[in-house]
């Protein structure tokens, strides 16, 4: 997995409350077997005016000049800020591979949906919890032209470039597997006799569940 | 977060989650995070391709090819099956999940076979998924599950791979919430209408790092059909599982289903289901009251489902809003889903009406349009009305029963089991401003088609809708 440290990056609003996992990667890429190369659907209905399809080629579709990941100026962004709920909806992980594969490694939001949530850490990328206040602080500052946020996860910090610091929370065991990039199921499998102790013991319990 | 003082937690009153989740703690990994044991992984095409892909990358096994069970229903056509999946993209993912149950030796329900269905409607019909289980699948509608008291959660392909692999889960605790639901419904109000008016009033992001237990008479009252269709909507209301104690009626409807427990192990297994209930003065961290008696039946009007009215009400106005988030996202909504604002419900026309999903594609949930359908047509305006069964049992048991008669006489379409329309992955999609009654459970922007209107509803209201062309009062 891709480790997460610290990231310095263009910073971009996206201010809608509950956006949904169809509104990130519409249904139709779901059908792709592969893990990347959702990053040019991502926000798809948004994005471009016209339908679009795992073989139609983005760069032949009509690109929605209002929205704004469409605007020049947010071109290359890597830190995204949103409004509540964020990732509600189905349990797609393209939602995330669709967000990291566009180019961005965070998302700062007040909430989360949770399968969202727990999707991203898998993926090295960083959901952030903030106050309400501090969003709204942060969605007014960011209309600034060009602002960078920076995210320091070992000192679980978001900092702006006027110097105000934003603490957050995280467990520490997902802090641990992203700062270091580790492999969650070879972590796992290191407990294999736990598990298997696990089981004789429920076999006797519950013996319907092994039959 | 809630953590159990030690000491304290082996005498103090349970909620069912408590014992659910201590039933399958393997570590305590500290601060309420556990490795977690995984009994039963629903599979299906749309979220497992990378997971297996990534079990062969690592050179890795299933851990126990028993806890698996796999089926493929988002991209399946739901139109004659005999010519296989037209679409190229569709078919090589269907053929994907084949050859990896192949390969890697987990049963699977074919296309072909009558057991075939959408997966959190074969889970519960075979007996897959029986009380006090932990249930998974790559899926946020396997909240479904917990209508049999098992704790039931929807995960992304990382921890697809991740239950395959070692049959566990790294969980955090969640908060516990319990929604009571008091008295009796009115005649004609189902479940559909009940976790409808839940998520009304608590919100799509109410039960946000919640399970929700689901409690009071007229929950209890609820067949397995109908507590299925409440589970099914907990991640509607953002609950990470929703959950209902075990009764009588979960007990009746799991005996004798293919891979319930038989015999002495029936006994046993009875035994510990019967314990599978919240103890009384069980605390939980948050407690809603809805009385059941003011529960109408529920039309969602916006793209979201909290966005939610009874019929006999009017399409919310904006500038009544005080929030300016809230008033930005209802303006909108209303203007994707083309309404004005104070328009009755009722005189809101309908193009299309999809009766099915794992949300109400149950046989009850046939019998239910069936009835109202029952020797009327539907109206000139319906381009067009379709029944798309949860199984290839389902569809077996209503046609015992006639009820394809009954909707093709009605000028209904009969189709074979799938997630269809629901969310468009086959063929069956809403074009561009069309508006549909459903009985699906999202009505998000693009959900049943790019530019497609979503109205949810119980399977009565859009069988109503069909024939009357727009939202009717099935009280009425
Ligand atoms: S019927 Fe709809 S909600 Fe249910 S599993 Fe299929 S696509 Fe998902």
């Amino acid at each position: 997995m891709q480790t997460f440290t610290q990231v310095t990056g263009l910073t971009l609003p996206l201010d809608r409350a509950n956006v949904d996992t169809d509104a990130i990667i519409p249904k139709q890429y779901l059908k792709s077997i592969k893990r990347s190369g959702f990053g040019p659907f991502l926000f798809d209905d948004w994005r471009y005016l016209d339908a679009g399809d795992l073989d139609i080629d983005p760069a032949t579709r009509r690109p929605n000049p209002e929205f704004v990941l469409n605007q020049p100026r947010y071109k290359g962004a890597s830190v995204l800020l949103a409004r509540e709920n964020f990732g509600c909806g189905s349990s797609r992980e393209h939602a995330v591979w669709a967000l990291s594969d566009y180019g961005f490694r965070t998302v700062i939001a007040p909430s989360f949906a949770d399968i969202f949530f727990n999707n991203s850490y898998k993926t090295g990328f960083l959901p952030i919890v903030l106050k309400d206040e501090e969003i709204d602080a942060l969605f007014v500052e960011a209309q600034a032209e060009g602002y960078r946020l920076t995210v320091d996860l070992p000192e679980q910090t978001v900092r702006t470039p006027g110097g105000k610091s934003f603490r957050f929370d995280i467990d520490p065991f997902r802090k641990d597997c992203l700062v270091r990039g580790l492999d969650e199921i070879g972590l796992t499998l290191q407990q294999s006799e736990v598990i298997r102790a696990y089981e004789a013991r429920r076999k006797q319990e519950a013996p319907w569940l092994f039959a | 977060m809630t953590t159990q003082p030690a000491g304290a937690a082996s005498s103090s009153p349970k909620t069912l989650y408590d014992k659910l989740w201590k039933a399958h703690v393997v570590a305590e990994m500290g601060d309420g995070a556990a490795l977690l044991y995984i009994d039963r992984h629903l599979v299906h095409e749309v979220t497992s391709p990378q997971a297996f892909d990534g079990l062969r990358l690592n050179g890795r096994k299933p851990w126990r090819l028993a806890a698996n069970l796999a089926v493929a229903d988002h991209n399946v056509p739901t139109t004659d099956r005999s010519q296989g999946i037209a679409d190229p993209i569709s078919r090589t993912q269907v053929d994907a999940l084949d050859s990896n149950c192949d390969e890697f030796g987990i049963t699977e329900f074919r296309m072909s076979d009558l057991r075939q269905g959408i997966v959190h409607v074969i889970g519960p019909e075979q007996g897959a998924t029986l009380p006090g289980m932990t249930v998974v699948c790559g899926d946020s509608h396997t909240s479904t599950h917990g209508a049999f008291g098992a704790l039931a959660f929807g995960i992304g392909t990382s921890e697809v791979e991740h239950a395959l692999a070692t049959q566990t889960l790294v969980q955090k605790k969640s908060r516990s919430m319990r929604v009571t639901v008091r008295g009796k419904v009115a005649p004609g109000i189902t479940a559909k209408d009940i976790v409808l008016a839940i998520i009304g009033r608590i919100g799509t992001a109410g039960g946000n790092g919640s399970t929700i237990e689901f409690a009071g008479e007229a929950i209890a009252a609820l067949s397995m059909e109908g507590r299925m269709t409440v589970c099914n909507m907990a991640i509607e209301a953002g609950a990470r599982a929703g959950i209902i104690a075990v009764d009588q009626t979960t007990i009746d409807y799991v005996k004798g289903r293919p891979f319930a427990p038989k015999g002495e192990n029936w006994d046993k297994a009875v035994i510990w289901w019967n314990t599978l209930h919240s103890d009384a003065g069980a605390k939980f961290d948050s407690e809603v009251l809805i009385e059941a008696a003011d529960i109408k039946p529920q039309v969602t009007w916006g793209t979201s489902p909290e966005m939610v009215v009874p019929v006999d009400g009017r399409v919310p106005d904006p500038a009544k809003e005080v929030d300016a988030t809230r008033r930005q996202g209802m303006e909108r909504a209303l203007q994707y889903m083309g309404l004005t604002a104070n328009t009755p419900i009722n005189e809101i026309r309908i193009d299309k009406v999809f009766i099915g999903s794992c949300t109400n594609s149950r046989i009850e949930d046939l019998r239910a349009a069936a009835q109202v359908v029952g020797g009327k047509r539907i109206a000139s305006n319906v381009k067009l009305a379709m029944v798309v069964p949860g199984s290839g049992l389902v569809k077996q048991q209503a046609e015992k029963e006639g009820l394809d008669r009954v909707f093709l006489d009605a000028g209904f379409e009969w189709r074979e089991p799938g997630c269809s329309m629901c969310l468009g992955m086959n063929a069956d999609r809403l074009s561009p401003g069309e508006r549909c009654a459903s009985t699906s459970n999202r009505n998000f922007e693009g959900r049943q088609g790019q530019g497609g209107r979503t109205h949810l509803v119980s399977p009565a209201m859009a069988a109503a809708a069909a024939i009357a062309g727009h939202f009717v009062d099935i009280r009425g």
